[in-house]
């Protein structure tokens, strides 16, 4: 009962604020709905007993990315309003959701043909982290490996990208400088 | 009772709102965010078949995905910053420097 009324909660809440990101102007607005929506996607992880999986989501995407996200909008000019050049929209929502369709068709046949077996299958008795650390560290460590050595590559090539030349000012008016250069003078 | 096939239309559904962002935004920083949104709809999908089918490999899946958008953000975000500094905007028609 309480898990039907969350799923439905939950659902309706994460397509609205996601439709938000997608179609809202304001670049803050966006970032915001897309922290909250990715909350409600970890409340749908812990009703499906993925305990660890839930909170990593949590940690990572609402913590880590978002702030990421928010780093780098001190960057851009957020406040001002995105205009954007839509062309023939209606074409575009028709491809999307006809693509969509397609996707979701191919990657549901294969689920109802009743052949699927589990190749790891979860226990009761033990909790959901610790059961996902065995499998992990047991069958799925070169691919975690692998993905440690991934998060390596990306944080130096993040380093590299962003941070050259990081004295000079970003923002195209250089009034902003003007103005700092002369409050430093009358001090 | 919430089966399986409930999980996988939200998946579905939050897919298409991604999709639809990727066409039509034009701007890079929303362009991510609806990447963003399209791998979080991936991800409830693997959850849920993990649930289902009781097997811990859509889970699994689901980790890697995460660790991918990871090193994705922090890649394209420096990529951004980049752009950002060389063309002063991120609207992917003042970027379009190629005629073909």
């Amino acid at each position: 009962m309480y898990e039907t009324i969350a799923f439905y909660l939950f659902s309706a809440l994460t397509i609205g604020l996601f439709l938000i990101t997608v179609m809202s102007k304001n670049v803050l607005y966006a970032m915001t709905s897309l922290a909250a929506g990715m909350v409600l996607i970890s409340g749908f992880f812990f009703i499906l007993g993925a305990d660890f999986l839930g909170v990593v989501q949590l940690i990572v995407y609402v913590g880590a990315i978002m702030a990421l996200y928010s780093f780098a909008m001190m960057f851009f000019d957020a406040t001002r309003d995105i205009k954007e050049r839509n062309t023939n929209s209606a074409l575009v929502f028709a491809l999307g959701g006809l693509s969509a369709l397609v996707l979701v068709l191919m990657f549901a046949a294969p689920i109802y043909s009743e052949n699927i077996k589990a190749l790891y299958p979860m226990h009761e008795s033990i909790g959901n982290a610790q059961d996902v650390g065995i499998v992990l560290f047991t069958k799925y460590l070169v691919p975690f490996e692998v993905a440690a050595v991934m998060l390596l590559v990306a944080m130096i090539a993040g380093i590299i990208l962003a941070g050259k030349k990081m004295d000079q000012s970003l923002t195209e008016d250089l009034s902003a400088d003007d103005e700092i250069l002369t409050t430093k003078d009358a001090k | 009772m919430i089966g399986l096939e409930h999980y996988l239309i939200v998946s579905a559904i939050l897919f298409s709102i991604g999709l639809v962002g990727v066409l039509r935004r034009r701007n890079l920083l929303m362009l991510f965010f609806a990447t963003e949104v399209m791998l979080n709809a991936v991800n409830i999908a693997f959850a849920a078949i993990s649930h289902y089918y009781n097997d811990l490999t859509g889970q699994m899946f689901a980790f890697f995905i995460i660790a991918i958008a990871a090193s994705e953000v922090a890649v394209g975000l420096g990529i951004l910053i980049v752009l950002y500094k060389k063309y002063g905007s991120l609207d992917l028609d003042d970027l379009a420097s190629m005629k073909g």
